[in-house]
C-alpha cells in the first residue's frame, strides 16, 4: 500500500530516490513504467526512456480547479484502476489544491491555491473539472465569493500546462445540452492563449488521465492531440472498432431488445442504440474500475459520451445510428456524421471536430505547442524550463 | 460580533459558503448559500423520457445512482411499467452498495479530519496503537508494524514542508480531543478505506459498466443473466459480487463501525451541539420485491415526525411538499407562494451582490437553493431521519444497533438529535445495510437457481405503447435523504420535470416565515465557534449532514422557455 493522496517527495529528491526511500522497489517501478507505456500505445522499446525520465523528474506542484461540475471526475479519480498505479501516479505529484479532499476551508483553502500559484508560477500543471457558466456575467458559479470565470482566468495565466478533465472541461457536458440555461462552455472557450488538453468523458476513465500526466513527466511536454485537443493515445479509434461485440456487427446479431435471447447471448447493441459507431474512446481496451467491465460489455449500449455535445448529438440515446455499414467503417464515418446532424446543427459541427478535421490534423502531424515538465537538475531527456 | 465567512466549504460534493455571526464563542445566526446553478432540470424538456436517467445521474457523481433510479421510478411510475423482480434486486444491490461505500467514503475522507488531528498521530505510540485498536476490532491490519510504517509515511510527509491537501489544516486546534493513538488508528485507515471504496464500488461496474455514473434502464437493468455465456452476467459475475459483498461488511464491521464509537466517545458533548429543525422525514427504501410503491415491502419505513416526538410517526404524504423562494435568486409567477413539485417554476433572477462578495447575510435573498417544506415545516433528511423514523416505528434491527451506539456511548436516545447523532446514525445505517447485501444477493441467485433470470420488463418500452399524456413520480431514499423525481410526458416527451433533493432540504435557506432550514438551524443550536479565524466547529455541523450541493440546486418548467441554438465554435 502506498499513500495515495500524500507525497513526501521534497524539492530536493528525484522521484527515483523519493521512490527509493518510500521502499518502492525498482521492479514495481519498472513494472509501473511498462504498463503506463503500454497504456500510451509506446513500443517496449521506449519503456526503458519512461523509466529513465520518471527517475529523474522533480515533482511538479498540481492546482485542480472543480468549477460547475457533479464531483464524477474526482470520484473517476478516486477509483482509478490498479491500486498502485493510481497511488503512485497521486503521488507523482504535489496535490496543493483540491477541494473535495484537502482538509482546509475557507480562507485557509484560498490561500493555499494562491500560496501554491505565487510559488510555483509558470511551472504548476492545471486540472480542471467543470464548466464556465458565461450568462449574467458568471453569476452561476461563484467559489469563494468570486466568480468561476475569475478564478480560471487567473489560475491559468500562470500554468506551464492546461489539462481539463471530464465532459464539462471539455465542452460544458450536461449543463450545455440544449438549450444550456447558464451558458456553460468548456475550459478551451475561455483560455485562449495556451493549448488545453481534453480528457473527454462523462467522466473520464481514471487511468487516461494518469496516463496523461505520466507522458508529461516522461516527454516534457502533452501528448499530441486529435482536433478535440484530446490525446490521440486514448481517443485514437472507435468504439466500434475495439468492440468485442464486432464481431457479432458484422454478422448481423444484433440484440432487437433488452433482455431479449440476443442481450442473453452477448450480441451487438446497435440496434437498441449504440453509440460505439460514432465515439472515439478507450473503454473497450482500458475498461473501467480495474478492468472490471465497461458499458457495452455489462449490456447497455455507449451513449458516446467523449464527444461533444454528446447530450445533443447522440440522443434519444435508445434511437440507433444510421447507415452503420460492417465494413469500410472509415469511409462510412462522415456518413454517420451527416445522418445525426439531422436536425441539429451541433451535430454536423461536433462530427467535423471529431472526425474530419481530427484526422487532418493527425495527418499533419501537429501537436500540441511543446510544454516542457520541470526538469531534474542535470536530468536528461529535458530541456530547461523558465516557465 | 463577529461576522464569519467560510467559502469554499471544501470535502464536501459541489459549492457552499456559510456564513455566520459569532459572539462570545457562540454562533448566533448562521446563513448558507448554494453557489452553483445548472439548471439541468430544464434541459430535460422535450427530451425522451427513458433517457432522462442519465442526464438526471448528472445532478451528481458522487451519489451516482440515486438521481438515475429516481428517475427510472418516476417514469415507470407515469407509464405503469413494473420491474421484475431480478431487477429490482440488482437495483438494490447497486443503490445499497452504493450507499455503502458513500458512507464509509464520507466517515474517513470528508468528515473525519474534523475530529482527527493528523499531526497529532506523529506522538503516537505504534504499539499502544495497536493494543488499542485490537481492543476494538479483530481486523488483521491493526499491527503495530503497519501502524509504525503509517507513522513513519506521515511523519516523512509532514516534514518535507509539502502538505499538499494537509496543508493549512486547522491542527492543533484545542477542539481536536483525540490521543495520538487514536489519531493514528484513523489515519492509517484513512488511507485503507481509499482501497477498499475501489474495490466493493465495482458492484457498479458488472451490472451497470462502469463507475462513476453505471448504466441503467428504465423497466429494469440492462445486464442480463445467462449462466452459459461469457459476456454476460454469469457464475463469475456473480462470485466476484458475493466478494465484494462480503469485503464491504467486513470493513464497516471491523474498521469504519468500531472506529466511529470510539471515536465518538471523545466527543460526547456533541450529542447536545448541533441539534437543527427538530423534524425528520423518511420515504422509504429497498423494496424487496421491486416495487417501491409497496410501503409493506420496504426495509426502512417511510414517515415523519415533527418536534422530536418519538412516540408518533405520520405517514409520508407527497402532496404536503412545496418549495418556496422567499430567499433564493429565483421568482415565481404567483409571487412569493410555495408551490407543489407538480406546479413547480424555476426562473432563475439573481438580485444578489456583484462580486467578489464580501457578505451575502445582509440581502434578503442569498443563494440558489430553494426552500422546501413539507406541511409548512423545514424537514432534516438523511440517515439520521431514516434511523429516527425507523426506531420510532419500531424495527427491531435499527432498534438493536441504535441501542447499541447508545449504550457504548452511555447517553440516552435525545443524543441522537445532534452533530454526533448524525455521524453515528450514518454508522448504524451502513451496518445495516452492509448485512442487507447479503439478503438481495441471496434473493437474487435463489431466483437465478429457480430459472428467473429476467432483468427487464420490455411491454411498454415502444412510446406508440404510452398514453398521450401521463405523469408520475418516483422517491428514493438516498445517502443524504429523501429524493424525489416528479415527470410529466406528453406525447412521448417531457413537457415538466422536477426534482427535490436531499440537500435542497437540508441546506434550505430562510422560507416565507423567517424559518431556517437544518443547516442554519443547526448552527445556531447550542452551537460553539471558539476561534472564528479557525473555524472547525463549523466544519463538523455542515459535514454532519454529507452535503451535496450540486444535487441540491435543481431547476424545472421549462415550459414556454426559447430553445438556444447550442453554442458551436
Amino acid at each position: 500500500m502506498y499513500l495515495p493522496t500524500t507525497h513526501p517527495w521534497t524539492r530536493d529528491q528525484t522521484l527515483g530516490e523519493h521512490l527509493e526511500s518510500r521502499g518502492v522497489t525498482r521492479r514495481e517501478f519498472m513494472a509501473f513504467c511498462g504498463q503506463m507505456a503500454a497504456v500510451l500505445g509506446l513500443s517496449e522499446a521506449l519503456t526503458p526512456q519512461v523509466v529513465q525520465a520518471l527517475q529523474e523528474v522533480r515533482r511538479p506542484s498540481v492546482i485542480w480547479l472543480q468549477l460547475q461540475e457533479c464531483t464524477g471526475c474526482v470520484e473517476s479519480i478516486l477509483r482509478s484502476a490498479d491500486p498502485s498505479i493510481g497511488d503512485l501516479v497521486l503521488d507523482l505529484v504535489s496535490l496543493d489544491y483540491q477541494h473535495t479532499l484537502m482538509a482546509a476551508a475557507g480562507d485557509a483553502a484560498e490561500s493555499a491555491l494562491h500560496a501554491s500559484m505565487e510559488e510555483n508560477a509558470g511551472q504548476y500543471i492545471l486540472l480542471v473539472t467543470g464548466s464556465v457558466p458565461l450568462e449574467e456575467d458568471g453569476i452561476y458559479l461563484t467559489i469563494g465569493g468570486r466568480t468561476g470565470l475569475e478564478i480560471i482566468e487567473e489560475a491559468a495565466a500562470d500554468a506551464a500546462a492546461v489539462i481539463a478533465i471530464g465532459a464539462c472541461a471539455h465542452f460544458g457536458s450536461v449543463q450545455a445540452a440544449r438549450p444550456n440555461p447558464t451558458g456553460a462552455v468548456g475550459i478551451s472557450e475561455v483560455v485562449r492563449d495556451k493549448p488545453v488538453l481534453n480528457i473527454a468523458g462523462c467522466p473520464p476513465i481514471a487511468d487516461v488521465v494518469t496516463a496523461t500526466i505520466v507522458h508529461y513527466l516522461t516527454f516534457g511536454r502533452l501528448p499530441a492531440t486529435d482536433g478535440e485537443g484530446r490525446p490521440l493515445f486514448a481517443y485514437g479509434s472507435r468504439i466500434h472498432d475495439q468492440c468485442p461485440r464486432r464481431a457479432h456487427f458484422d454478422a448481423g446479431q444484433y440484440v432487437q431488445a433488452f433482455d431479449d435471447d440476443g442481450a442473453r447471448q452477448a450480441w451487438c447493441l446497435y440496434q437498441v442504440g449504440c453509440k460505439g459507431p460514432a465515439c472515439f474512446s478507450p473503454c473497450p481496451i482500458i475498461q473501467w474500475n480495474d478492468h472490471t467491465d465497461w458499458p457495452i460489455g455489462a449490456g447497455h449500449p455507449c451513449i458516446g459520451c467523449t464527444e461533444r455535445f454528446f447530450w445533443d448529438t447522440m440522443t434519444p440515446f435508445y434511437e440507433r445510428l444510421p447507415d452503420v455499414a460492417g465494413f469500410g467503417v472509415e469511409r462510412n464515418a462522415d456518413l454517420i456524421g451527416a445522418a445525426l446532424a439531422v436536425g441539429t446543427t451541433a451535430g454536423v459541427a461536433a462530427h467535423a471536430v471529431a472526425t474530419g478535421v481530427s484526422r487532418a490534423r493527425a495527418k499533419r502531424g501537429t501537436e500540441l505547442p511543446v510544454v516542457p515538465a520541470q526538469p531534474a537538475a542535470g536530468g536528461a531527456a529535458k530541456e530547461d524550463s523558465n516557465g | 460580533m463577529a461576522r464569519v465567512v467560510v467559502d469554499p466549504i471544501t470535502r464536501i460534493e459541489g459549492h457552499l459558503r456559510i456564513e455566520v455571526q459569532e459572539e462570545n464563542g457562540r454562533i448566533e445566526n448562521a446563513w448558507a448559500s448554494s453557489t452553483q446553478f445548472r439548471g439541468i432540470e430544464t434541459i430535460l424538456e422535450g427530451r425522451d423520457p427513458r433517457d432522462a436517467w442519465a442526464f438526471t445521474q448528472r445532478i451528481c457523481g458522487v451519489c451516482t445512482v440515486v438521481h438515475a433510479i429516481a428517475s427510472c421510478r418516476a417514469v415507470e411510475d407515469a407509464l405503469g411499467i413494473e420491474v421484475p423482480a431480478a431487477g429490482g434486486l440488482i437495483r438494490n444491490l447497486v443503490h445499497g452498495m452504493q450507499t455503502v461505500q458513500d458512507h464509509v467514503i464520507h466517515f474517513y475522507h470528508l468528515h473525519a479530519l474534523d475530529w482527527v488531528d493528523v499531526v497529532s498521530a506523529l506522538s503516537a505510540d505504534p504499539a499502544a496503537t495497536a493494543s488499542l485498536a485490537a481492543s476494538l476490532s479483530p481486523w488483521p491490519n491493526n499491527s503495530a508494524t503497519h501502524f509504525a510504517e503509517v507513522q513513519d509515511r506521515v511523519r516523512r510527509f509532514v516534514e518535507s514542508g509539502q502538505l499538499g491537501i494537509f496543508t493549512n489544516g486547522y491542527w492543533g486546534h484545542p477542539a481536536y480531543r483525540l490521543p495520538p493513538e487514536a489519531n493514528l488508528m484513523a489515519v492509517a485507515h484513512y488511507l485503507e478505506a481509499l482501497d477498499w471504496q475501489r474495490d466493493v464500488i465495482r458492484v457498479h461496474t458488472i451490472f451497470g459498466g462502469k463507475n462513476p455514473h453505471p448504466n441503467f434502464l428504465v423497466g429494469g437493468m440492462a445486464s442480463a443473466i445467462n449462466l452459459d455465456d461469457t459476456g454476460t452476467i454469469n457464475a463469475e459475475s456473480f462470485s466476484k459480487v458475493q466478494g465484494m459483498i462480503r469485503r464491504a461488511r467486513r470493513f464497516v464491521e471491523e474498521v469504519y463501525w468500531p472506529d466511529l464509537l470510539a471515536i465518538a466517545s471523545f466527543y460526547k458533548e456533541w450529542a447536545a451541539i448541533g441539534g437543527g429543525v427538530e423534524n425528520y422525514m423518511s420515504v422509504g427504501e429497498y423494496p424487496d420485491n421491486g416495487q417501491w410503491r409497496d410501503a409493506d415491502s420496504m426495509y426502512f419505513p417511510s414517515g415523519v415526525i415533527f418536534d422530536r416526538n418519538l412516540a408518533e410517526v405520520l405517514p409520508y404524504d407527497h402532496q404536503q411538499v412545496k418549495e418556496y423562494v422567499t430567499s433564493s435568486w429565483y421568482e415565481y409567477e404567483g409571487g412569493d407562494v410555495g408551490l407543489h413539485p407538480w406546479e413547480g417554476e424555476t426562473t432563475p433572477r439573481y438580485t444578489g451582490p456583484e462580486p467578489p462578495w464580501t457578505y451575502l447575510q445582509d440581502h434578503d435573498k442569498y443563494t440558489w437553493m430553494k426552500a422546501p417544506r413539507y406541511q409548512e415545516r423545514p424537514m432534516e433528511v438523511g440517515p439520521l431521519s431514516r434511523m429516527l423514523v425507523a426506531y420510532a416505528s419500531g424495527h427491531t434491527d435499527v432498534q438493536e444497533v441504535v441501542n447499541e451506539a447508545l449504550g457504548r456511548l452511555e447517553v440516552g436516545p435525545e443524543a441522537l438529535f445532534s452533530t454526533l447523532g448524525r455521524t453515528a446514525a450514518r454508522g448504524v445505517e451502513t451496518v445495516l445495510l452492509a448485512r442487507k447485501l447479503e439478503d438481495w444477493f441471496d434473493s437474487l441467485i435463489a431466483r437465478v437457481r429457480a430459472g428467473d433470470v429476467q432483468t427487464f420488463n420490455g411491454e411498454l418500452w415502444d412510446p406508440s405503447t404510452w398514453p398521450s399524456s401521463a405523469r408520475g413520480y418516483g422517491f428514493l431514499e438516498a445517502a443524504r435523504g429523501s429524493l424525489g423525481h416528479w415527470v410529466q410526458i406528453e406525447n412521448g416527451q417531457i413537457r415538466h420535470y422536477q426534482c427535490v433533493v436531499p440537500s435542497t432540504w437540508n441546506c434550505s435557506p430562510r422560507d416565507t416565515q423567517g424559518a431556517n432550514g437544518p443547516y442554519e438551524a443547526s448552527l445556531m443550536d447550542n452551537h460553539p465557534l471558539v476561534d472564528p479565524e479557525r473555524p472547525l466547529e463549523i466544519l463538523r455541523t455542515i459535514h454532519s449532514f454529507d452535503p451535496c450541493m450540486a444535487c441540491g440546486v435543481h431547476v424545472l418548467d421549462a415550459e414556454g422557455k426559447e430553445v438556444v441554438q447550442v453554442r458551436v465554435r
